[in-house]
């Protein structure tokens, strides 16, 4: 949280609605995202009640669980929401293309992949639970299921663990992006509620963004956006329907869970949408398509990896998978940090505001300077800078700039408000600098020392050569009737 | 005594858990939630007089799952608890006492606890006692809570053992960060608690342990777990929160004379104290607002109305107020960053920042 956020959160405070704290959006957005809305039935860890779920605004599917202790409800609940997902997801797993490596095989990748968008981080972890209660569940033995649901069930464990992954959108928390892209008046916590957040970034005509934040706190106008459910409506509409259920099971029985169900989610269904709308309207930023590429491609290697009939998600990592997960997530962090900052000035300005990064002026240039003598004897133009900002850069420290890709200088040092940088890279091979590789005197310019090319992690050993200390080598994870035959009670 | 009576009406004093006590930790700079807890307020009845109730219903699903998960881990004696502690500690444990503090009747619980306790560290030999229901008693901010765990304490080997029941899942290993964190803080307080009276019975109050057993469902079914969980941060952050708050006697000195949050019952107990009026003696209690208070506070609702009013910096979180410098008003950071007011001398540094990021603001959305 930078003065940046804090400013921008008291003017959204001032203004009655909230303010961008970006200039592009840094997610990826499908456009055909898939949205789900999952409940939970209170005081149970995993045990679904009913889901929105669909591709068409105008068309969700209401997914209910009439008694949601029931084991073989919780099941057909399972399949049917495989009916859904997984047509839609094996759908982007039939076209791709072919990549072509510089001194590796070429391989394929998928075209698209899925996005499935979900109100928020809970119900990211509710998606990873089911996908825990149902992937070690067999067609065949004691307890059979729809052969769909241990599929979807290794489906949704992989998109929970992919969206611990910084950067990537295939599971995008919608309360998350939006927070990420706008600040509201009131504080992070309060963001959470999705109806509240809309309601800053988008109060209905005639309503300013507190006020419609305010209302969005009644569970009465605007349910939770799930998977908790709001313990009103849990004591007053849905124990009465679901005992109504328990005495006499029939489709009118059923029917009247379903209406209440329906009533919890249609305005977070809406809101979902809704947010869709707000998010596609902001500009792209440059480098989005690359982290989308990066999530087609794990995306494309877990299609392989079913079509390869590998087994289901160990219950747990390794200690070394863990550790090499860990790690990638660290670089994967630091690296969609870097990359928004170069996409989106308003996110390099919090750089700027830490003086490791700087705006201005070039004042001078000299493009033709060269450093050295006979065979090592390079270009090494030289440029002047003037800034307001409080640059906190040492003499030698190596710099890039979002303005040129490729383009690095070093910070030579500082006189009279200026600053003095020696451009190092991209200048192109000639003799003299490509033309435009040089900023020229009164153009805008901004540098950083921060780079997005990050070290290469510590060497971690391969898994089978795991020291005793962490546990030694893993076993090889070999699901078992009892995995199948789990109790989900 | 006679004045938090007088501050709280002609109602019984509501009684404290481990966790208002956690939550009143965690905002220990609060005088309002000090004196209000103190004198025994009903804070949600308060608050809905008030208006603003705070949404802190419970779904009797979750109330349910809840019961029978701790009835099945106490049944038969605590039969279940035995067999998870045995293979938890590692201890060969063959006789088992159970002792239900309840059965004494209310009014002796906490002396009979007390009674038991020191009875078992007395004794030398190692048999295992459960006791269900006891009643701790803890001074918070010179005034005496009692607190009643529906804990269970554990004696092996000389060593207490605080019992957490909680109906959350632990799954592969792994419970959610927040509930886990939850009920460490709440067992700090039990661990404090009693050791404080050990400390009262002259034994080594080191000998109740920092490790709480916590107790869950596992995975997707109702068979419980256990695990330790070490709670010594907890504890010391409890401690050291608890020494930070003033006294509550200091805090009640300084209140107008006559001020009173009754909410003056009438024989059916409905209240009849004219809203506006009650709300006019609450705000003579200075509160510290933070949303943290939005899932730990009956008054919250209230309270943040009021900060609101004022435009105070704490509505939008502690973070945001610690990047603002602490400056209060909103309005006044605002002046800062915009240079329409001129800083006071301790508040060079955040205005030169809050400047430069409304000129940095300006030039990228320019
Ligand atoms: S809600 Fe009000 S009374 Fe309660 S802790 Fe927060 S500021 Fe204090």
């Amino acid at each position: 949280m930078s003065a940046l956020t804090a400013l921008a959160r008291l003017r959204a405070v001032r203004e009655g609605v909230a303010q961008p704290i970006t200039t592009v959006r840094h997610c990826h957005l499908s456009d055909r995202p898939m949205v789900f809305i999952p409940l939970r039935m209170a005081g149970e860890a995993a045990a679904p009640l009913g889901a929105m779920v669909g591709t068409d605004p105008e068309h969700p599917r209401l997914l209910v669980v009439p008694q949601p202790r029931n084991r073989d409800l919780r099941f057909a609940f399972a399949g049917e929401l495989a009916e859904v997902l997984l047509p839609y997801i094996e759908g982007f797993g039939k076209t791709t293309e072919t990549v072509e490596k510089r001194g590796g095989e070429p391989y394929e990748r998928c075209l698209d992949a899925p996005q499935i968008l979900v109100p928020n981080r809970p119900a990211v972890a509710f998606t990873g639970l089911l996908g825990r209660s149902t992937r070690f569940r067999r067609a065949d033995g004691p307890y059979p299921v729809h052969p769909s649901v241990p599929l979807l069930g290794r489906w949704l464990t992989y998109f929970a663990d992919r969206s611990a992954q910084p950067g990537s959108s295939l599971l995008p928390a919608v309360t998350e992006v939006l927070g990420a892209h706008w600040a509201t008046g009131q504080s992070g916590l309060e963001d959470a509620n999705l109806a509240a957040l809309l309601g800053w970034i988008d109060p209905p005509a005639g309503m300013d963004g507190r006020r419609a934040a305010q209302e969005a706190e009644d569970p009465l106008l605007w349910p939770p956006a799930g998977p908790a459910t709001d313990p009103g409506f849990d004591n007053e509409v849905l124990a009465p329907a679901i005992r109504a259920y328990e005495e006499a099971p029939t489709s009118r029985a059923v029917e009247r869970i379903a209406r209440a169900l329906r009533t919890q989610l249609e305005p977070t269904w809406r809101l979902m949408w809704r947010a869709v709308e707000l998010l596609r309207a902001l500009p792209e930023g440059s480098r989005v398509a690359d982290r989308w590429e990066v999530d087609r491609g794990s995306f494309t290697r877990f299609v392989e990896r079913i079509a390869e009939g590998a087994p289901p998600q160990a219950r747990r990592d390794g200690a070394v998978s863990a550790a090499a997960r860990l790690a990638g997530l660290e670089r994967a962090r630091a690296s969609y940090d870097v990359q928004r900052a170069y996409d989106d000035p308003l996110v390099m300005a919090e750089y700027r505001l830490t003086g490791e990064a700087f705006a201005g002026v070039v004042t001078g240039a000299e493009p033709e300077h060269f450093e050295g003598e006979g065979r090592s004897r390079k270009l090494r133009p030289l440029i002047r800078v003037r800034t307001d900002d409080p640059v906190r850069l040492a003499p030698g420290t190596a710099v890039g700039s979002p303005d040129r890709r490729g383009h690095g200088a070093e910070v030579l040092g500082f006189a009279d408000g200026e600053i003095l940088l020696k451009i190092t890279k991209g200048m192109g091979r000639g003799k003299v600098p490509a033309p435009g590789s040089v900023p020229e005197p009164g153009e805008r310019v901004c540098y950083t020392s921060l780079t997005d090319d990050f070290q290469s992690s510590a060497a971690l050993p391969d898994p089978e050569n795991t020291p005793w200390t962490h546990g030694g080598p893993p076993q090889e994870y070999v699901p078992d009737d009892d995995d199948a035959q789990e109790e989900w009670s | 005594m006679k004045r938090l009576d007088a501050l709280r009406g002609p109602v019984p004093p509501r009684p404290h858990d481990a966790r208002a006590i956690a939550a009143l930790a965690a905002n220990p700079g609060c005088a309002r939630r000090a004196v209000l807890d103190a004198a025994g307020v009903d804070k949600d009845g308060t608050a809905r007089h008030l208006g603003f109730p705070a949404p802190f219903g419970q779904s009797q699903f979750a109330i349910t799952r809840g019961n029978v998960f701790e009835t099945l881990v106490k049944e038969n004696g605590c039969a279940e608890l035995l067999r998870l502690m045995r293979e938890l500690l590692g201890l060969p444990v063959a006789q088992v006492g159970y002792q239900d503090v309840e059965n004494v009747g209310s009014h002796l619980r906490a002396s009979h606890t007390r009674a038991l306790i020191d009875r078992a560290a007395r004794e030398s030999e190692d048999s295992a006692v459960f006791y269900d229901h006891p009643l701790f008693s803890l001074e918070i901010a010179g005034h005496t809570c009692y607190l009643e765990p529906d804990v269970v304490a554990f004696q092996l080997g000389g060593r207490f053992h605080i019992v957490e029941i909680k109906s959350f899942a632990v799954i592969d290993g792994q419970a959610e960060p927040e509930k886990v964190a939850a009920a460490a803080r709440q067992a700090a307080v039990y661990v404090l608690a009693l050791r404080t009276l050990m400390a009262e019975l002259g034994h080594d109050p080191e000998r109740v342990s920092h490790d709480v057993v916590l107790v869950c469902p596992e995975n997707f079914a109702n068979r419980p777990t256990a695990t330790l969980l070490d709670v010594r941060r907890q504890l010391a952050v409890l401690k050291r929160q608890l020494t930070r708050m003033t006294r509550v006697d200091r805090l009640v000195e300084d209140l107008p004379p006559g001020l009173t949050f009754s909410l003056d019952p009438d024989s059916e107990g409905v209240p009849t104290r004219p809203a506006a009026e009650l709300a006019e003696a609450l705000a003579r209690v200075p509160a510290r607002y933070a949303p943290d208070c939005l899932s730990t506070c009956d008054m919250c609702m209230f309270c943040r109305d009021e900060a609101r009013a004022c435009g105070s910096t704490d509505l939008l979180g502690r973070q945001i107020r610690d990047q603002l410098g602490g400056v209060s008003r909103m309005t006044e950071a605002l002046a800062l960053a915009e240079g329409a007011a001129e800083p006071a001398e301790d508040q060079e540094e955040v205005a030169r920042l809050l400047r430069l990021a409304n000129r940095l603001r300006e030039e990228c959305l320019a």
